[in-house]
């Protein structure tokens, strides 16, 4: 307080003083307080649980903290709610979708800024497309969100924080779901906010995205704020370290350890394998059975398909959703689903699982035609599947042993009781296999993400399938269960099983699949082996630039 | 056979009237996310009050006021229940229904004991013989304002987003600064008023009287119409529409010596039947509202 002046150039825009929150015993944030200038971009990382959300949530006023304050421009705020938030210039895209399924883009957009009296709707959408077009998004604003696909209800998340005139904005891990042209565009927006004189405070788990896009990095761990780094001084170990809790020298010494861990540290933090470091990153390659490689090192060599689909065809209304789809994934072997969100990927992960129906073509697993099977039927043919709606993909209320063997449920029956022993006993072998950090007895919905992931694929593994289908397998996942999930996978290929991947993380395509197609508009539009599959050859394709 | 075309038109809107206010006011508080199961005591409450009011006043108005001013506070206590408290919304309506019927029926036992209370003068004239027409006028303003109005302000003002939002998000309509707690109160507040007018309007205006089992089920019956119309105005108001002209057609052959044969309970049941199949029939794919019947509560 004496003399202060010389502290920072700028007078902080946004102030937390000593933020702390419990829930029962944990301390989701404790004692944190934080500043961020005008036209500073303040990144913040973490691992998933230590805190982030709460922290942005108690600044827009959605968690009431126990302690602290919050201040804009040095005045302290009372905000209790959202529209305190608003009013004092704050604007927010949160992690979960806050958006209205039922209503269009331009309501959502609109939702927070409308009075009681009557709507000008014309009036509103022509603001709302200006504002998509400074955001630099484009959407059509009369769509019904319910019928847009993640990345694109991601867009509208952006549009309405950024609708109303506000002085910092707060991103929460606004990246998980977005292509990287996606992203580009929005570090582009981000950029022109800074330029404006805003405040920026973005969450954030990939390592590269924060070197790319902020000033300043704040590291988070078990609700205490750990490190506080200029961007542009410090080394991504020491930020992993800070993350994980272990020492520089530690995440150092695994990084050069040519085990299978350097490739996926790497692929978890987001960073690509550094050109300027030849040496390494060759050892990196060779030592690891990912990209490129599996044609000389895999052990199990690929075989005859396990997956195959010819000519499929969903239409609904009218329209083709999935469009004469040849594809086939053999034995040993991962193939990456690449697109942009809402060209069919969905879609076909529904048809793979049996809940959506197969307008023509056929579909065989393991050289079984399970075209118009049931989803039984097809569990029994040998396909594993791990779509990308975890929460919808188990029931909450039960205990992670009744999860476990929901889809086996025969096979843990003796004269239609259940057998109890049976249950705990799979349970409690599954929780030591995959490293589950929960109890039999637990709720499902209890879990982290990283654990509910934990409990869907040892579900699908133990069923020991001949070809997985996973979908955005390690979406907001820390590094460590990211690092578990694609050492799953890999082994999983190792053991001869077939796994097709959809993923919106270019760079977990290409760190885990032998092959990769790129689908667009529901119609596949390029195969190519993984080498070939640069980022900016998959982003052309994604765009729809190779289809005629 | 004779059955009176016309007449049974004019039976039909009146008997539609009462499910056209408490209908709209079930649907407005669904759209919140609230199921309002006190409909049926909230109407009785406001049959009661209606009443009462007209009856010691000597002026039919007075007792529409008051039937309001119950419904509001009915309202505001089923939102106490379900928003404030948080409890589950089965049982508060149902509690709700039968705590106010209780009452009404105690009150009504003590303050009439035996006989059977007439209103002197009871609200306007009401549809006779075969002009169509000749309606109450709160059967107009049921059909030909709160309809339309209710249509535009949930299509066409910042009030119906945010009721939308509420009963189908509530965390992005509290991420968006509209107050969860605010708005379902409002609505069930507005909502249950204009149930009490539906029940005020048995007593008022078609009967001039008070009896026990004055709206016997109706409140059920809006019920099933509001799921049935998925939550939109006019399918509401058709639907009440269909049963009123069933139960209108019921009571003609009733007097019509041509089914003598029928028991007349079953033609009574006719009505409610028909409410069964649109139910079984249009409801088996209903999308129900996001945040139907859940309470809302921040982290
Ligand atoms: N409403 C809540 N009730 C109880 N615990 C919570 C609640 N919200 C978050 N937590 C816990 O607080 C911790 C921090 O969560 P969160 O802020 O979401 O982490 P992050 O965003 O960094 O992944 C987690 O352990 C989480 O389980
Ligand atoms: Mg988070």
């Amino acid at each position: 307080m004496t003399g202060g002046a010389t502290d920072t150039v700028a007078r902080p825009l946004l102030e937390l003083t000593g933020i702390t929150k419990r829930y029962g015993d944990l301390l989701a944030n404790d004692d944190v307080s934080l500043r961020v200038a005008p036209g500073e971009v303040v990144a913040m990382l973490g691992e998933n649980g230590a805190g982030k959300s709460t922290l942005m949530k108690v600044v827009y006023g959605l968690v009431r903290p126990d302690a602290g304050t919050v201040a804009v421009d040095g005045r302290p705020l009372d905000i209790s709610s959202p529209k305190d938030a608003m009013a004092a210039g704050i604007g927010m895209v949160t992690q979960e979708f806050s958006l209205v399924e039922t209503m269009t883009v331009t309501d959502n957009v609109a939702l927070s800024g409308t009075g009681l009296g009557r709507v000008d709707r014309a009036e509103t959408r022509r603001r709302v497309v200006e504002a998509m077009e400074r955001v630099g998004v484009s959407l059509d604003p009369d769509r019904l969100v319910g019928s847009l696909s993640i990345g694109e209800r991601q867009r509208v998340e952006i549009v309405k924080a950024l609708f109303h005139d506000c002085r910092v904005v707060i991103l929460d891990e606004p990246t998980a779901v977005l292509t990287p042209q996606d992203v580009r565009a929005l570090f582009e927006t981000v950029r022109r906010l800074r330029t404006a004189g805003l405040g920026i405070l973005v969450v954030s788990h990939k390592l590269r995205e924060v070197a790319e896009i902020s000033d300043r990095v704040v590291v988070l761990r078990r609700g205490r704020l750990v490190g506080d780094r200029v961007t542009a001084t410090v080394r991504d170990e020491e930020l992993a370290a800070l993350m994980m809790g272990g020492s520089t020298d530690e995440v150092a010494a695994a990084t050069a350890t040519p085990a299978a861990e350097p490739s996926e540290l790497e692929a978890a933090v987001g960073m690509e394998v550094p050109t300027d470091q030849p040496a390494a990153s060759a050892t990196t390659t060779a030592a690891s059975p990912t990209p490129g490689t599996t044609t000389g090192t895999t052990t199990g060599t690929t075989g005859e398909p396990v997956l195959r689909l010819t000519g499929l065809t969903v239409s609904r209304g009218g329209r083709d959703l999935l469009s004469g789809i040849d594809l086939a994934v053999r034995a040993g072997e991962i193939v990456g689903l690449a697109g942009v969100s809402g060209n069919g990927q969905t879609e076909l992960v529904e048809v793979l699982s049996g809940t959506l129906p197969v307008t023509s073509g056929t579909l065989e697993v393991d050289g079984q035609d399970v075209t118009s099977a049931d989803v039984g039927r097809r569990l029994a043919a040998g396909l594993g599947r791990l779509t990308e709606d975890r929460r919808g993909s188990v029931v909450p209320q039960m205990s992670v042993e009744q999860n476990l063997v929901l889809e086996d449920l025969p096979a843990y029956t003796r004269r239609g009781l259940l057998d109890r022993k049976a249950v705990r006993a799979h349970a409690e072998a599954m929780i030591e296999r995959f490293d589950i950090r929960a109890r039999p007895a637990d709720a499902v919905a209890t879990l982290s993400g990283g654990n509910m992931q934990k409990v869907l694929l040892a579900r699908a593994l133990a069923r020991r399938p001949r070809v997985l289908v996973v979908a955005q397998p390690t979406r907001g996942l820390d590094i460590g269960a990211y690092r578990y999930v694609h050492q799953q996978l890999d082994e999983l290929r190792t053991e001869g099983a077939g796994v097709l991947l959809v993923s919106e993380d270019l760079d977990e395509l290409r760190a885990l699949s032998d092959r990769v197609v790129v689908l667009f508009r529901g119609e596949v539009v390029g195969e190519m082996p993984v080498a070939e599959a640069s980022p900016d050859r998959l982003g052309v394709l994604m765009a729809g630039g190779g289809s005629s | 056979m004779s059955i009176n075309l016309l007449a049974l038109i004019g039976a039909m809107l009146t008997i539609a009237t009462p499910l056209v206010w408490a209908g709209i006011g079930e649907l407005i508080t669904e759209r919140s996310g609230v199921l309002n199961l006190s409909i049926e005591g909230t109407m009785y409450l406001g049959a009661f009050i209606g009443f009462l009011a007209a009856a010691r006043s000597g002026s039919p108005w007075v007792g529409l006021l008051a039937a309001v001013v119950s419904g509001v506070v009915a309202g505001a206590l089923m939102a106490f229940f379900v928003v404030t408290l948080g409890l589950n919304q089965h049982v508060s309506g149902l509690g709700l229904t039968l705590l106010l019927i209780a009452i009404c029926e105690f009150t009504f036992r003590l303050l009439y004991a035996g006989d059977r209370p007439t209103l002197d003068d009871k609200f306007a004239v009401l549809f006779r013989g075969t002009d169509v027409l000749a309606q109450h006028w709160l059967t107009y303003v049921g059909f030909l304002v709160l309809a339309p109005v209710t249509w535009w302000v949930l299509r066409s003002t910042g009030l119906g987003m945010r009721l939308h939002a509420v009963g189908e998000s509530f965390e992005a309509a509290d991420v968006a600064g509209i107050s969860v707690t605010a708005t379902r109160y409002v609505a069930l507040m507005v909502g249950s008023a204009l149930m009490a007018i539906g029940g005020a309007f048995l007593t008022l205006a078609v009967l001039g009287s008070f009896t026990l089992d004055i709206v016997s089920g109706r409140g059920w019956v809006c019920i099933a119409l509001v799921i049935f119309a998925r939550w939109r105005v006019w399918p509401a108001v058709l639907g009440a529409l269909i049963f009123a002209g069933m139960d209108a057609l019921q009571l003609q052959l009733a007097i019509t010596s041509a089914f003598d044969a029928v028991p007349g309970e079953l033609m009574l049941a006719l009505p409610y039947l028909a409410v069964i199949a649109a139910l079984a029939i249009g409801g088996r794919t209903v999308r129900y509202p996001g945040s139907y019947l859940k309470a809302y509560r921040r982290a």
